[in-house]
């Protein structure tokens, strides 16, 4: 019993430490300019203000690259939806010629990083005019191959006699996808979509190679410019910081199940 | 006959929903992991950007240009030694966080495992500025925490020294919590009557973990190893953001190089080199450790 108390009592201390980088940013977000720049390090604000967010607003634009973000993210999302449930799908129940070796090649390049190709991916979407344009970020959401094996995963389980009940009362095979297969599919629908949405938010390489223009710069990009003219301002950035960063970890917390079940759906089975 | 279009109709409706994402794959995914190829045989640069004409076929000039290069081998010293000291702090982190959180005295344990999760969701540069800023050397969080323990204040990121350990002290923070969880699921699989039972026969706590949890949950610590180096190879946000490769190169990854090659200087064919050299690294080492593994019989 006392071993137990102690134990929760050790796993809060590393909890709280662990969590101690992120209550420190949004505590100094709040914090006046120059107020963090003190030894000892203040832990929270003498006067919470929330100038820093109304400069990040109205002086740094920060709304419109939240927008873009928000934009890139969502579009990516449905996209990639769109382009992967049909196929996670038709991987694990319909037969087609090749469907197996074509699958066997999928896994063999999950060993391939995507940073790989991204010289000549950006030659290529420079010569199709999709450089420094939203649709150019959005490129490589569509090639998701993970999000193949999770929905196929899923799709495994569901049983074919079903499939053949609804053929044989005549239902097309589109029909089969959508009056059958996408509502037992749902779990895994607000996992992949939740994957792709923080995938693509949090993204940072990919958008700042294809993004030059300022006005389309995402979050991340947007602040990792800032930081380098601002190194001084340490309460503008952590303002910076939390608008960023804040919105996905809500997100993740809000949806974690989904999240959890969803990572180790791929990693350990996939 | 009507079972035979019904086939063909089952053939069809597969070759449609699997089409635009295969199509996908291969034109933005495939098509450009080969074209990293061809071009790094090539010295495409910035005067081909402009005009194709002055792209030239040049063998293996980039790679030997590379293996010539002192700051590609900075590049690939750097890279290692994330590697190096990287892969086993986060293996062993992430084993012991999971195994706190998995133990069976512990209380509310679902809210642990979140809270611990949690900086692997945020935005890396993000988190990355809020690190700047608790490194830093007068005011921030981690000299003054060291300070109490007698320590001097450590210029974290100024010192050639310092600034590879204090990213990696950040990568670690930001990425335990994932192989955290893949852990604690394979915890949860072992067996409890097998440890057990090695209590009953009066085997310490190391003794239990030694003999039974780790052989049991082996081909996973195998599956976080891969999963960690393949991470570690491919750092660039981290060191863009914090030291900007800095000081004296210190912390520039052949990511970052590679990076550098291709859209700092425009040296296409050249960082397409690069990139092919870290994919081959990345194969390398997965390899090996897969034939280690199956050696020692994890898996």
């Amino acid at each position: 019993m006392i071993r137990g108390r102690l134990l929760t009592l050790f796993a809060a201390l590393i909890a709280l430490l662990v969590l101690t980088p992120l209550i420190w940013m949004v505590a100094v977000s709040f914090m006046a300019p120059g107020e963090a720049a003190q030894f000892p390090p203040p832990l929270f604000p003498a006067q919470p203000t929330l100038a820093n967010y109304r400069t990040l607003f109205a002086d740094y634009g920060v709304g419109r690259y939240m927008a873009n973000s928000l934009l890139i993210s969502s579009l990516a999302t449905v996209l990639a939806l769109l382009f992967v449930v049909p196929a996670g799908y038709a991987f694990a129940k319909l037969r087609f010629n090749g469907r197996d070796a074509i699958f066997q090649a999928l896994v063999a390049a999950l060993v391939v990083p995507g940073q790989i190709g991204m010289l000549p991916l950006y030659l290529e979407l420079k010569a199709m005019g999709l450089v420094n344009s939203y649709a150019g970020a959005l490129v490589p959401w569509l090639a998701g191959i993970f999000g193949i094996f999770l929905v196929r995963q899923f799709c495994l389980s569901i049983p074919t006699e079903l499939l053949e009940a609804a053929r044989i009362d005549g239902a097309s095979e589109r029909m089969i996808l959508r009056r059958i297969i996408l509502p037992t599919l749902k779990p895994v629908l607000i996992t992949l979509a939740l994957f792709v949405f923080l995938g693509s938010w949090n993204d940072f390489m990919w958008p700042l190679i294809v993004l030059a223009d300022q006005h389309l710069y995402t979050l991340p990009v947007a602040l990792a410019a800032l930081s380098r003219e601002h190194v001084q301002d340490n309460e503008l950035m952590m303002a910076g910081s939390v608008v960023t960063t804040l919105p996905v970890l809500l997100l993740f917390l809000a949806l974690q199940r989904h999240y959890l079940d969803g990572l180790l759906a791929g990693s350990v089975k996939g | 006959m009507r079972a035979l279009s019904r086939t063909r109709q089952e053939a069809r409706a597969g070759w449609l929903m699997t089409g635009p994402a295969l199509t996908a794959i291969g034109l933005f995914f495939v098509l450009p992991a080969f074209a990293s190829l061809l071009l790094s045989f090539t010295d495409f640069d910035i005067y081909s950007l402009a005009n194709l004409s002055n792209l030239r076929f040049i063998g293996l000039e980039n790679y030997e240009r590379l293996i010539g290069n002192p700051l590609f081998w900075q590049a690939m010293g750097n890279t290692m030694w994330f590697v190096i000291i990287g892969v086993p702090l986060l293996v062993a982190t992430s084993l012991l966080a999971a195994l706190l959180v998995n133990a069976r005295t512990l209380r509310w344990r679902p809210l642990w495992r979140v809270a611990l999760f949690a900086p692997f969701v945020t935005t890396l540069v993000a988190t990355a500025v809020v690190w700047n800023y608790l490194l830093h050397t007068r005011y921030g969080l981690i000299n003054y925490g060291l300070g109490k323990l007698g320590i001097g204040p450590v210029d974290w990121l100024g010192n050639p020294k310092t600034a590879l350990p204090a990213i990696l002290l950040f990568v670690t923070w930001k990425t335990f919590g994932y192989n955290m969880v893949i852990f604690l699921a394979a915890l949860q699989s072992v067996p409890r009557d097998l440890e057990d039972a090695a209590r009953v026969d009066g085997a310490g706590a190391w003794m239990r973990f030694r003999h039974v949890t780790l052989p049991a949950i082996a081909p996973t610590v195998l599956l976080v190893g891969i999963l960690t180096v393949a991470g570690m190879f491919q750092l660039f946000a981290e060191p863009y953001v914090m030291t900007q490769g800095g000081p004296a190169r210190s912390t520039v990854t052949v990511l970052y190089f590679m990076f550098e090659e291709g859209f700092k200087w425009w040296n296409l064919g050249s960082g397409s080199a690069v990139a092919f050299i870290l994919f081959l690294c990345i194969l390398a080492v997965t390899l090996v450790q897969l034939k280690v593994a199956r050696r020692a019989g994890a898996i």
